[in-house]
């Protein structure tokens, strides 16, 4: 695990944190609400500068710690992870579908998968005059865990990862330590 | 039968007493040390398949599994040291890339001693990249399924319907990653004429490949299946 941490901060200034949302369905978001009163205490050290919980649109320069949840099943979600990476000193896979690729992921079965999901989800049965739609991003033939694209810090499994989990890395980095995993963190 | 006669070892440090032919694994546990294992289940013939209970012996620059290999007189094991953990969180991550292993959507989330061990070995993530396979699910059978994609080979299925049940319907075939468990002369589940339907092979499994459609994993795994196998195989 990376020795990134998050201690030489300014400690004047609040530490900078984005959320992501790629191929996901919010539960992980949904958690990370769910840390209930510890959530106040977090907000004493912390600024939301981009979520899909703030009216953000573009990924802010100099973030601190970056939470991304899903995985990137698309070409659009490649650019957003990309530029969320050079743009943020900690990256953190947020629950299953950022770590394994769960769900979205079971589509890499199969050999074309972009393009017999999208057969299977429009035009089936074919009875029914459905098109493709194509005014949306282009589907990426493998969907893929983040750290099979960028460098990443840390990892916090889960679907969705308890908020005490969540909780506990964010409290560890904000403290200047590395967060230990090990019997903590569980898949599914 | 003569009685068989005692030895002593050290494992990790501590000097420890056992009758001749105790397995490794077996001796470490009876002293309170435990190795993480997968395709071991007391009762069963030892496979040593997994490679999760490898252990260092003192003098010797391979490693052994302590589920198959005999402890000896004046032998030094170490169970634990951190070459060991990182293998063993290399095993883990090598089992969870080769098939579909997705936690969230299998039938033994929170039942799972692959799931188990990983998270108590911190394994957080799989390095390598993952094996996306279209193994043949047979669901043919009244009440017993097999998703060979969550299959990780560790053939407790197939020992303990040949050596419990003693009817040998399940086997192998093919090699390496593409190894299958199959019934009879690969027939489907439901057309095999040795099965007696007995559920063993979906109590011992450690993972969601074989399970019995219209029970709760809980129900299916919550007995303690090696106290049952051991207690059948004493009793005959």
């Amino acid at each position: 695990m990376s020795s990134t941490t998050v201690a030489n901060m300014d400690s004047s200034s609040k530490v900078r944190v984005a959320t992501v949302w790629l191929s996901g369905c919010a539960g992980c978001h949904m958690s990370f609400l769910d840390q209930d009163e510890k959530i106040v205490d977090l907000a004493k050290q912390i600024q939301v500068v981009y979520s899909p919980l703030v009216d953000v649109k573009e990924f802010p320069e100099n973030v601190d710690v970056t939470l991304i949840e899903g995985s990137v099943a698309n070409d659009e979600q490649l650019e957003v992870l990309k530029d969320a990476r050079t743009k943020s000193r900690v990256l953190i896979s947020l629950g299953d579908c950022a770590v394994t690729g769960n769900v979205t992921a079971l589509r890499n079965s199969w050999e074309n998968s972009d393009k017999e999901v999208l057969e299977r989800a429009y035009k089936s049965p074919e009875d029914l005059q459905a098109a493709i739609p194509n005014m949306v991003p282009k589907l990426l033939i493998k969907t893929k865990p983040l750290h099979e694209i960028v460098k990443v810090d840390f990892y916090i499994p889960g679907c969705p990862p308890s908020a005490d989990l969540i909780n506990y890395v964010l409290t560890e980095l904000l403290a200047g330590k590395t967060p230990n995993m090990e019997g903590k963190a569980k898949y599914g | 039968m003569s009685e068989k006669s005692m030895i002593t070892l050290k494992i990790d440090g501590i000097q420890v007493s056992v009758s001749e032919g105790t397995t490794i694994l077996k001796a470490a546990k009876d002293n309170g040390i435990l190795i993480p294992t997968l395709c071991d289940l007391e009762g069963l013939t030892p496979y040593g398949g997994c490679r999760l209970c490898l252990v260092e012996v003192t003098g010797s620059p391979k490693l052994f599994p302590a589920c198959a290999t005999p402890a000896n007189l004046g032998m030094e094991v170490t169970t634990n040291s951190e070459r060991l953990k990182n293998y063993r969180k290399m095993t883990i991550q090598m089992l969870m890339a080769e098939r579909v292993h997705m936690c969230a959507v299998c039938v033994a989330n929170d039942h799972c001693e692959l799931q188990a061990l990983a998270n108590q070995l911190g394994v957080n993530h799989v390095e390598f990249e993952r094996n996306f396979t279209r193994e043949p699910i047979d669901s043919s059978h009244d009440f017993l399924v097999i998703d060979r994609n969550r299959c990780i080979l560790c053939t407790r299925c197939v020992r303990v319907c040949d050596k419990i049940e003693g009817v040998h319907t399940l086997d192998l075939k093919k090699r390496s990653k593409d190894t299958e468990v199959i019934m009879d002369l690969d027939e489907s589940w439901g057309n095999s004429c040795s099965c007696t339907g007995c559920r063993k092979c979906a109590k011992v499994c450690p993972v969601g490949a074989i399970y019995i459609e219209g029970e709760s994993i809980t129900q299916t795994k919550h007995r303690d299946v090696a106290e049952f196998i051991t207690a059948r195989r004493n009793s005959k």
